[in-house]
This record gives C-alpha cells, structure tokens and sequence, in this order.
C-alpha cells in the first residue's frame, strides 16, 4: 500500500462552471497558492469530511487530496495532472489560472 | 445534406428541454451528481480538467456554413474562442459552464445540431468517409446509410444501455479513409457478382488497451435487410457480451473470445429471426427519401484544367488536392495541423471565415475528417487559387495532408480527465523538427498517431507510428508503437520498448525516421519498408542515446 504522501491539498470542481478550486480555511479558492496545506493525515482527513457538506449544498463536485512538496520554499503539486490543474493547458498559456498576470509561471514545458 | 423532418426537429427540442429541467433539478439539489451524471453525458457533457466540456455531433463529418458559423458563436459565447475536432469528427469546446448548456443545445437546435450519441454507453456518432459524395472511387455514397443507422439507432430501447459504447463507420472504396476496421460494426458498401450493391459487415474492431482488428461477419448483405443484420449484431452483443468488468464489455472481446465464427453462427441465427419475422426490411422509397438529401450539387460543364500557381500554390495542391469524380472540381483538405500548432484547434474567427469562403464560392457543405482536418468537397478547380490565397490569410494552407506533420493528437492530458500524458505538446514537438517542406516529401506518407492515455482517442494504434502517453509515478513517459495502419491494410502496430520521456519522445522519432531513409527501397513509405524489415532497426536506433548515456 501506498504511504500517504506528507503535504496535501484538497481541491474540487465548481459545480455550475466545472472551475478548479482549492479549501481554504473552510471555504473554497481559485487559486493554488492561497490552498492550505495539510502536514498530517488527520487535518486532511478532516478537510476533506468538511467539504463533503459543499458538495450536498451543490457548490462543488467530488473532493479529492492530492500530494504537494516543497520545493524551495514554495509548495508544488508532485503530479503533472495537478500541475496542470494549478495553471491550465500547458500550451495555451493565455488560457486558464496561469493567465492571469499576477499568477507566477508554472513550470508544466516540455 | 440531410435535413431534420419533424420529427427530427421535435426529437431534439423534447431533448433540449429535458436537459434544461435536469441542469435545474441537479442545481436545486434533487439530483445528485451520481444520478446527474449519466444524463449529463447523454448529452455529451463531461466534467474535465479545467472545466466542462461539450462534446457536438457531427453526423458522418458533414457542415454547411449555418452550422459551422454556429460553431463559431458557441466558441466566442460560451468558450473561449476555440474549439477542438477529433477523432470521431465531432467538435469539443473545453471551457464550458454547466449552466449555460442548456441555451448551447438550444442555439444548436436551430440550425439542426445536437449532443446526442457523442458519449454513453450507446452506438456512437456513425462516421463515413470524409469524401464521400465527391471521390471517383466509390460505390455509392456512404452517409445515406449513416443517417439511417441514426434513425434506427437513435431511440432504439434495445440499444440505450448497452454495455460498452458502440462505433459504427460505413465506407464505399476499396481505399479506406475511415479507419473502417477499427470500429465494433464496420460496413463497407459492396456490389457482387451479379452486379448488385450490398453490405459487408464486420465486428469486433476497436483500439482502447485491447485493441483488435475487426472480423468478417458477412460478406454480402442485401441492400433490404441490412437493419435486420445490424440488428442482429447488436442483439448477440447485448446479449451475450461481459458486465462484469468495463475492460472486456467492448464487442471485440466477444468476438475474440468465442471466436468468428461461432459470432456468425449466433449472429446468423438471430439474423433468421428478425427476417422471418418480416420486420426491421429497409424499403427501396425510404433509402431514395434519404438518398434524395445526400444528392451531389448540380456540377456545371467545366474545363478539367488545373490551374497552375505559385510555388506555395504548388506545394499545397501535391498533398492537399484530391481527384474528383466530376471533371472541374477537386476535393480540398484544408489542414488544421500548421506546425507549432495543436492539431485539430480552430478558432472562431477561422470558422466563420470558412463559413464565408463556403457561401463565396458555392461549396454547400465541409467535412471534418478523422484525421482532424477538414475537407472541402466540391471545389470547382478554377477557384483552387483564390481558395488557397484565402486559406493561407487564415493559417490553414498548411502543404502537409498524409505527411509526417499531419498527426493525429488527443487533447491528453491539457484538457483530458482521462489522460496519463499531454499529446499536443509531443505532437507540436515533432512537427517542429520535420518543419522542411522538402524532408517531409521525401519521407513521404507517414501517420503519426498519438494518444495521452490507453483509451487511444488519438488512435496510435493505428498509427505507422504510434505514441502512447504513460504515467510512471506522476511523470509523463512515451512508449513508440510501429506497423500501425488505419487504412484497407488495417494493422495493430507493435510495442517497441520502454517508455523515453517527455524530452526525449522527439528525438527519438526523428531517428526511427531516419533509420527508415537509409533502409528504404524502390519507394518504399515508412509501413512498407518496417514491414519488411520489421522491429529490430528502428529499435536499435532509437534506444541508442540510451545505451550512450548507459554505458
């Protein structure tokens, strides 16, 4: 069985526009880097119970963790579909969370 | 080209309105997403990376300017600006919002568009041939029976919950441009002996992590009973196919598990029924009403001469420009694969202005092949200059139909749910370093077919070379496939070896090319010659950076 990876995330889609969200302190954002980050199982755990009251009030659809690290000192997603999720289609760059331009680059080249 | 009866129109509204209260019901909460979802894809809407995405029929590839200006519209409306055409040459807009479906299927309605049998455990958007109506080569028309195939299939209560989806495509040439035996129920239009036009029926193809070529069922089906025969192929399946496990539910499982001909066997025997029983027989004024709305435009008396342009004209039309079956006119393939782009995308503005150039020079409709580009029928040849002049403004008079930069790539991993690995990316890649017009006219016709995921929407089974995208712990691998064709010589390619990553794909394709120039002979394309010389060059070749870097 797989370790449970030590940094999480909790995110979601938008239930009326499918948008990528992410908890925070109880609510949901648009944006990654205001995600909390969960250091233990059991805040995560707790995270991902909370929001499943979001999801029978029709705000998102299926909550998942997904695994982040440090990276220096910033927090990243380890998967490449997550990092696409953070930023958007890698090639189209005007598209998409990474679009906005106050939003850092994301590294999803190849 | 076909146009709704009443019935159809009503069809369509009833749906249309349905979803509305669904979308309502699923926002006020009295449906869960669990119970939302199957009704959602009913409607060819899927839940994807970024947002929803809409998935529109395009029944048998066939547009007018009405519906792609309306394409158009929905891409600057409800989208962002593109849409996406794919592999079973339906059109995928991938930023949309659930609560605008509604009003997108009621703008499609009105110019007689609609989501239905784009996803779902049903039979699937039938495809054609996207020269239908206008190549020398066939038969008859293929897409008469395609809409029939609809019309059947559409409402069927026996149909609407098979076990798996079901893909059937109709051709009429003996050059297959539909990928035919890749599907679960290829038909081909045949004539026999006595000179008289039937059905060849196949089953059992299909790509997916099984992939398997289809099978002969029967060779000659009359022209009356071919619904009855279909009929009985769908029934065998949803009889006596697996529920047990979504891998082995597909009719190719069937097929290859109790065999050809034990299929024939059961599929005649239901076959009998259904024709003793004097239902389900095609009548000869049905097939005219239909055929009637597939009728060729009224071609004009004119020159045969092509005109003769600028080098750039010149390149266009050696791949570009096909023969057609009335003197004046050529079929155009105006390619969506300008290098550096995502093959497939168009934008909005493009789209309308294809929409005009059709009204400009009297082309009533375009096709969208499942090679991702799309085809101008009916082109008289006197106006290929202007055409072209037209297209090049647009960026899409890319000189590149059947060659190497004319790849085949699923949305992958950008957009898709489902993927492992991005496609465009790999795809935009090897365009780039096969850019030279002249090196990829030597190289000749060569099908790069790419997927991001096992699903193989980006067909690399198929491909004469093949890239499947992998996951190896979160991290993007590419495994090379070689030998695939999906043309008449159908042929599942052959796995090379381990994955090469995301920076390595590239090169390493440019060398399994290049290994082809020095082994070719006597004009060889890239199939023939791996056909003759078979695996070990190309992989010897292509693993040699590797086993620098290893020793």
């Amino acid at each position: 069985m797989a370790a449970t990876p030590a940094l999480q995330v909790l995110t979601s889609n938008r239930l009326r526009d499918g948008a990528v969200v992410y908890w925070q302190a109880g609510a949901w954002v648009e944006y990654f880097k205001d995600a909390d980050v969960f250091h233990d199982k059991p805040l995560a755990d707790a995270a991902l119970a909370a929001a499943m009251v979001f999801v029978k009030d029709r705000v998102v659809v299926n909550p998942y963790l997904f695994a982040v690290r440090e990276e220096a000192g910033q927090i990243r997603a380890v998967e490449q579909r997550e990092i696409i999720r953070c930023a958007g289609p890698s090639v189209r760059r005007d598209l998409g969370k990474q679009a906005k331009p106050s939003m850092e680059a994301f590294d999803v080249s190849i | 080209m076909y146009r709704y009866d009443e019935f159809d129109a009503q069809f369509v509204k009833e749906r249309v309105s349905q979803f509305r209260y669904q979308v309502e019901r699923r926002l006020a909460g009295e449906l869960t997403e669990d119970e939302f979802k199957p009704l959602r894809l009913m409607n060819g809407l899927y839940l994807q990376l970024h947002a929803y995405m809409l998935r529109i029929a395009v029944p048998y590839g066939t547009l007018n300017a009405k519906q792609m200006r309306m394409l158009a519209h929905i891409a600057r409306k409800y989208d962002k600006g593109y849409g996406h055409f794919t592999t079973r040459t339906n059109m995928q807009f991938h930023w949309i919002k659930l609560v605008d479906v509604p009003d997108i299927l009621e703008e499609l309605a009105s110019v007689e568009m609609h989501c239905i049998q784009t996803s779902g455990n049903c039979i699937r958007n039938v495809t054609a041939d996207h020269f239908a109506g206008a190549t020398d080569e066939e038969i008859e028309d293929p897409r008469p029976l395609c809409e029939i195939i609809r019309q059947w299939s559409s409402l069927h209560p026996e149909f609407v919950f098979l076990a798996r989806k079901f893909k059937i495509a109709v051709g009429a040439t003996p050059h297959d441009r539909a990928a035919l035996l890749w599907h679960d129920m290829p038909v081909e239009i045949v004539k026999n002996e006595a000179g008289e036009v039937g059905y060849r029926v196949y089953a059992g193809g299909g790509m997916g992590r099984t992939p398997y070529i289809a099978l002969l069922m029967k060779d000659f089906v009359k022209r009356e009973d071919i619904l009855a025969y279909l009929e009985a192929v769908l029934r065998v399946y949803n009889q006596d196919s697996r529920r047990d496990n979504i891998h082995k539910q597909r009719i190719k499982i069937l097929v290859n598990t109790i065999g050809q001909e034990e299929m024939q066997r059961r599929i005649e025997r239901e076959f009998e029924e259904i024709k003793a029983s004097g239902s389900l027989q095609l009548p000869q004024e049905e097939l005219d009403r239909i055929k009637a709305y597939f009728a060729p435009p009224k071609f004009e008396t004119l020159d045969d001469e092509m005109p003769i342009g600028s080098y750039d004209f010149e390149n266009w039309k050696k791949t570009n420009i096909h023969k057609h079956r009335a003197p004046g006119y050529a079929i155009a393939t105006i390619s969506l694969k300008a290098i550096g782009q995502t093959p497939g995308d168009i934008s909005h503005v493009q789209m309308d202005a294809l929409a005009d150039l059709m009204d400009q020079f009297g082309i009533d409709e375009i096709r969208v092949s499942h090679e991702q580009n799309l085809v101008l029928p009916h082109a008289r040849k006197r106006d290929l200059p202007a055409i072209f002049a037209r297209l090049q403004k647009l960026d899409l008079a890319t000189p590149n139909s059947g060659l190497i930069t004319d790849i085949i790539a699923c949305p992958g991993l950008d957009y898709c749910d489902l993927a492992n690995a991005r496609s465009i990316p790999i795809a935009k890649d090897i365009a780039r370093r096969f850019e030279n017009l002249d090196r990829q006219h030597d190289i000749g016709e060569l099908k790069i077919k790419i997927s991001g995921c096992i699903n193989a929407c980006g067909h690399h089974h198929a491909g004469h070379i093949g890239i499947l995208g992998v996951d190896k712990k979160g991290v993007e691998y590419y495994q090379i496939l070689l030998g695939g064709s999906g043309a008449e010589d159908a042929t599942v390619g052959n796995i090379m070896g381990p994955g090469f990553s995301a920076h390595d794909i590239g090169p390493a394709v440019e060398r399994v090319v290049d290994t082809y120039v020095k082994l070719r002979q006597n004009g060889e394309r890239f199939l023939d010659t791996y056909r003759r010389v078979g695996m070990e060059p190309f992989k010897n070749m292509a693993y040699l950076e590797q086993m620098y870097a290893a020793h």
